[in-house]
């Protein structure tokens, strides 16, 4: 079960919308591969999207100059993910809430959202210039195969 | 596989059937011209069938408001026909649901546009 229960991997991919799908797959690998079920593998998948849309667009703006890094690892009890641009910075607490009523018929501003409803954990931390998000989904035992 | 529209005409409605992914860069933009489309046609009661969507995501979500806004805004109707799970799932989450007119019966959804 080794193979199952320790996985690591990391990537630096430029800011694209080929990135933001390729890290939307590999994210699907890795929660398939940690043991999710098929309700939650493609939850995880949306939340790691989103997380990648965020860094590409509202991160790093598409600039060809800057960077985005995805690292993905599976431990015993948890997956998770680290995604990370370049960008001006994301301050989650400025973030309007996409439920209120004033913004329930806003065209953007569902990703957070939707990441924190998919994810266990969410985690964001300043990197200066940049932002990183940090997902986590919990492995059940029988996932974990302890 | 991006998203792919084919439009049809049903006693007055516009039918949008719609297949692939509504993304950022695949369908949203998609989407997006095929209402203006219609709108600038002089149609404003759309139909849009999710049936064969595969997958959504927060900008594929947002150009379906952004849809709606802009065809309610126009004095039109926009009603959603055949949500797969998933797609009924994120309208739940986002409290969407209640704010689309959500058919499950093409016919049911024709009758019910303002004559």
């Amino acid at each position: 079960m080794a193979d199952s229960t320790t996985m690591r991997a990391s990537y630096t991919l430029d800011s694209s919308l080929d990135s933001v799908n390729k890290i939307e797959q590999i994210g699907e690998q890795f929660a398939t591969k940690a043991g999710f079920d098929e309700d939650t593998v493609p939850h995880i998948a949306m939340a790691v999207r989103e997380a990648a849309v965020n860094a590409v667009l509202h991160g790093n703006s598409y600039d060809t100059n800057k960077h985005v890094v995805a690292s993905f690892e599976t431990t015993s009890d948890s997956l998770i993910i680290r995604i990370s641009d370049q960008g001006p910075g994301l301050d989650p607490d400025k973030i309007p809430d996409p439920l209120a009523p004033e913004n329930i018929l806003r065209g953007s501003g569902r990703g957070i959202f939707l990441i924190k409803a998919f994810m266990d954990e969410v985690n964001f931390r300043q990197l200066h210039p940049g932002t990183e998000l940090t997902l986590i989904k919990h492995r059940t035992p029988a996932q974990s195969g302890t | 596989m991006s998203m792919k529209v084919k439009t049809r005409q049903v006693d007055g409605i516009t039918i949008l059937d719609l297949s692939g992914r509504i993304t950022l860069g695949e369908g949203s933009v998609t989407i997006r011209d095929a209402v203006r489309d219609v709108l600038a046609k002089g149609s404003n009661k759309i139909l849009l069938n999710l049936g064969d969507i595969s997958y959504i995501d927060s900008s594929g979500i947002g150009e379906l408001v952004s849809a709606f806004t802009t065809v309610k805004n126009s004095g039109g109707e926009l009603k959603l026909l055949n949500l797969t799970k998933k797609v009924h799932d994120l309208l739940q989450i986002t409290k969407l649901y209640t704010v689309f007119d959500v058919k499950d019966d093409e016919a049911t959804a024709i009758s019910s546009f303002t004559k």
